[in-house]
Parts: C-alpha cells; sequence; structure tokens
C-alpha cells in the first residue's frame, strides 16, 4: 500500500520538502489511497463540515440528553461571553461553547461527525467556527482545517489508538484537541513545523487522561472535557505560533501516549468501573438512570 | 496500517452518542446481515468488555438492531431500531459475557431463519471503525470498509487458483487476500478484498467452480 507519510517526522519533512500545506499531503494521500477524484474526496469534507456545522448551530439553539444529565451548557457560555463579563478572552470562550454544544447534540442522539470519535467530536468543530470569526478563513480553507486535523489523527490511530476502549480519554479528546492545534496553526499562517509543535504540546498535556464515564454514558464528564480539549488546543497553538517548541518529538509523545494507555487500568478504559464513574454521585446516577429500567429512547 | 482513509479519523457522519459503541455496532450489524444475505428472522447477539458494561447507555444495543435492520451509521431510525425490528419480525435477545478477549468492544452475532444460521465475531477498533475477526467458526481479518467476498470451499489444489483467474478474467483486481481452515483438508475459506463492488453473475460464477460451497459479498 502506497503511503505519503507513516509518521508526523514524515508528514512534516514532505509538506516543508514540496512547500506544501499538510492538508494537501493528506488530500494527495487520500487521492493515492481511495483511488477516487481530488473532487470527490473534497466533496465528502464539505459534506462533513456542513454537518458539523448544524451540530454546532444545533447545541447553540439548546438542546437535552435522554438523560438529563447534560445540555443547555453551550448556551450559559453564550450568555456569559455576550455579558463582556469574560476573564479567558472571548475567542477562546466562542471555541469552548461550540466544542460543548457539539457534545451535547452527540449525548443527545443527534447527527454530527466524529472527529476522530464521536466522544471527542466538539474540539476540532468548536475550535474551527471560533477561529474563523478572526481569520476570515475561504470554504477551502475550512475544510483543509479538517483535512490538516486528519493527518495527524490518522498518525495517532495507526500508531497508538483513537479508541477510549483502548487507551483511555487521552486517545479521545487528548487526540482530538491536538489535532485542533495543529489545523489551528495551519489556519494561522504558521509552518508545517509549527504545527507539529503545537500538536505535540496539546498532546503531551493530555497524557493519562482517563475515559471514566458515569453509567458508561457519553455525557458526564465528557462534554466538560471538550470545552477543555478546545481551550487546551488553542492555547497550544498560540504558544507554537509563539515560536514555542515541545522539547520531545511529536512521534515519541504519540507513542508514550500508546504506552500509558496500554497501561491504563482496565477500570479507567471506558468501562464504566473507575475515577467519576466510581464516585458516589456517578454510582447514584448511575441507579437512578438504570436502575432496573431500560432507557426509554423514543 | 489499520486505518487508510482520513474520512476514518474526521467521520463517520453519525447519530450519538459513541463512535466505537454506537457507530462500530451499526456497522458490525450491517455487515452480518450483509454476510447473511438477507434480514434474518432471529438474533443472538453476545456482547464482551467494555461492550458488555456500557452497552445500555451508548446505545449498542440499537446500533445493531439497527445495522441488522441495513440501517446506516447517520440513519435516525437507529432510535426506534427496536421497534422496527418488531414490525419486520426479527426477535433478538442480548447476553453480555464476562470472559476476556482481545479487544475491548467485541461482539459475537448469531443470525439465523428456518433455513440457515451465521456466526459472525466483529470488534469496534475506534473512531467508528471495525473489522470482522470470525465467521462461522473461521479466523479472519476483514475491515468493512471494502467491498470483499467470502468463498467457502473445500480445502484442496486448485481452488484458489480457479477463484483468482475467474476474477482476473473479468478484470477485477484484489487488494487483499486471505486463507484461512479449521483443520487441514476439510472447509477452507477465502477473504478477497476488492477495489470495485463485484456484479451478482460473477459470483454465480465463482459458485459453479468446483470444490466451492457458498459465495457472499460485503458490499462498499
Amino acid at each position: 500500500m502506497e503511503v505519503l507519510f507513516r509518521n508526523v517526522r514524515e508528514l512534516v519533512e514532505r509538506a516543508e520538502r514540496e512547500n506544501k500545506l499538510i492538508s494537501e499531503v493528506m488530500i494527495e494521500q487520500e487521492i493515492l489511497m481511495s483511488e477516487r477524484s481530488r473532487e470527490e474526496i473534497m466533496d465528502q469534507m464539505s459534506r462533513n463540515l456542513k454537518v458539523m456545522e448544524e451540530a454546532v448551530e444545533r447545541g447553540l439553539k439548546g438542546v437535552q440528553s435522554v438523560t438529563g444529565l447534560t445540555g443547555g451548557d453551550a448556551v450559559l457560555l453564550q450568555k456569559y461571553i455576550q455579558s463582556g463579563k469574560g476573564l479567558s478572552g472571548n475567542l477562546l470562550l466562542d471555541a469552548v461553547s461550540k466544542a460543548v454544544a457539539t457534545n451535547e447534540v452527540n449525548a443527545a442522539m443527534g447527527t454530527i461527525c466524529a472527529t476522530p470519535t464521536a466522544g471527542s467530536a466538539g474540539v476540532v468543530p468548536g475550535t474551527l467556527f471560533a477561529v474563523k470569526n478572526k481569520l476570515n478563513p475561504t470554504k477551502e480553507q475550512m475544510i483543509r482545517y479538517l483535512f490538516t486535523a486528519g493527518a495527524f489523527g490518522f498518525v495517532v490511530a495507526n500508531n497508538a489508538s483513537i479508541s477510549g476502549a483502548a487507551g483511555g480519554c487521552q486517545a479521545e479528546v487528548g487526540s482530538a484537541a491536538a489535532m485542533a492545534a495543529a489545523s489551528i496553526v495551519e489556519m494561522a499562517g504558521g509552518t508545517p513545523e509549527q504545527s507539529s509543535h503545537a500538536f505535540a504540546i496539546s498532546l503531551k498535556n493530555m497524557l493519562g487522561l482517563v475515559c471514566d464515564p458515569v453509567a458508561g454514558l457519553v455525557e458526564v464528564p465528557c462534554v466538560k472535557r471538550n470545552a477543555m480539549g478546545a481551550a487546551n488546543a488553542m492555547v497550544a497553538a498560540d504558544m507554537a505560533l509563539a515560536g514555542v517548541k515541545s522539547r520531545i518529538p511529536t512521534d515519541e509523545v504519540i507513542g508514550a501516549m500508546f504506552r500509558i494507555g496500554q497501561t491504563m487500568p482496565v477500570a479507567l478504559k471506558e468501562t464504566a468501573q473507575g475515577g467519576l464513574a466510581a464516585t458516589p454521585t456517578g454510582k447514584a446516577l448511575e441507579a437512578k438512570i438504570f436502575g432496573g429500567a431500560v432507557l426509554h429512547r423514543d | 496500517m489499520k486505518f487508510t482513509s482520513v474520512f476514518d479519523i474526521i467521520g463517520p457522519v453519525m447519530i450519538g452518542p459513541s463512535s466505537s459503541h454506537t457507530a462500530g455496532a451499526a456497522r458490525i450489524g450491517r455487515v452480518a446481515r450483509d454476510l447473511f444475505g438477507r434480514q434474518p428472522k432471529w438474533a443472538k447477539i453476545y456482547l464482551y468488555g467494555s461492550f458488555a458494561e456500557t452497552y445500555k447507555g451508548h446505545g449498542t444495543d440499537v446500533a445493531i438492531i439497527g445495522g441488522l435492520l441495513d440501517y446506516d451509521t447517520f440513519d435516525e431510525r437507529i432510535k426506534t431500531a427496536f421497534k422496527d425490528a418488531a414490525d419486520a419480525g426479527l426477535t433478538f435477545e442480548f447476553i453480555t459475557e464476562t470472559d476476556h478477549t482481545e479487544h475491548p468492544n467485541t461482539a459475537r452475532i448469531v443470525i439465523g431463519d428456518e433455513n440457515t444460521e451465521m456466526s459472525m465475531v466483529g470488534i469496534s477498533i475506534g473512531g467508528g471503525a471495525i473489522e470482522i475477526t470470525e465467521l462461522n467458526g473461521f479466523p479472519l481479518r476483514l475491515s468493512g470498509g471494502m467491498p470483499a467476498i467470502l468463498v467457502v470451499h473445500d480445502d484442496r489444489a486448485g481452488c484458489i487458483a480457479n477463484v483468482a483467474n475467474c476474477l482476473a478474467k473479468h478484470n477485477i483486481n484484489i487488494g487483499h487476500m486471505e486463507v484461512s481452515r479449521k483443520e487441514r483438508g476439510n472447509m477452507a475459506l477465502m477473504v478477497i478484498e476488492v477495489d470495485q463492488n463485484i456484479d451478482q453473475l460473477i459470483l454465480e460464477e465463482i459458485e459453479r467452480l468446483p470444490n466451492i460451497t457458498k459465495v457472499t459479498r460485503i458490499k462498499n
């Protein structure tokens, strides 16, 4: 099978050697591997972008999950931004609220685009639709944002894991935050190498993050982890654009994430047995939700 | 390379809440139905690992049944799959297992009707991507993301060459191929991933070759 890159080093080297964006290397590899036309591939990603946009809009209007555990926080955050009292900066809070919006829609069994998973689907679109207001990208640049995220995610999926059951939340929200950080850098005009540093800085700060959903539902703490994933991505991107570098090479950070996931206790890998799921309140919520009754899903 | 496409990462478009437990589960169910070749009348679904622990909250159960009804990952009808199954005459039960499996998200789906039954094991490897690891007792590795044909045949010399020649004659390129058997000289299974969906007539032609028992396909 012909691939243009197997790891981040090869991805960045190819982009810099051929004077191309990382998104372009990903698009070219997809053309090679799927034997589909550029137009088809761009169209499919454009449809994914539309799904993301609709999910953000729906979440910002306010949704509630079947269990009532999550919903409405995106609305609270938007109101707070509009009040002008925000301390951490409106763009950052906007990214956070849009990440939350997407995951609240996911928890309500709405339609989303997994990036790289459903549980972490908020971070990439949340950051995209927030930085969009500052960078004013073309539609093509917005689609490219997703290809850049996809290129880094592709490396993680093949060299580590993007599954909470296999690697904990570091593999899901961790991967998503790092992917978003790399994409923000490209959209802001940074170099492929800076994208790679943003990715590493972000993922380093997600290492060890466990997957411990209350009652096994993708709600608590997943929605708030997406919020922090978006915030982490924004700050990591800014650090890389400021010229800050990761001392540990990106591929080694990914390797570390993989090994941490392998040695992480099963109780902390999406089994709802440990962490927040095992707290008194977590257990009480689980009993309340599944206390002998099966969820009604109409 | 387990993941071959950027759309494994940015995608799938799906109904929430979980890519592994909802979208992956729907895909496992759908591949099972595809391999069975028609709507089954009954289904027994054994869940292992994280699937067994958390299936209720993730809609793993409705998603698998949705897949057996031929629903895609983004099909809103997944939410009403239980009711739809009753309307379609499909009875089912879920059994949670405590055995340790190699992958945390594993399901064994046994389906059938008055004529035949089939057993398949699928794993959900993350982001909605799946692999099929066993069919009717034969170990295999199938992504479900590419069109493929599965040929059950007698374990005799020449079978593989005959099938390959038939595909070559119709200008069909083989992307990946595996052969497995339970014991020497008995039954064997060929799994052939190809670049394009294969016409029914070609499947019938392969089925008429000597020592071939059954041919099924997975559409992309």
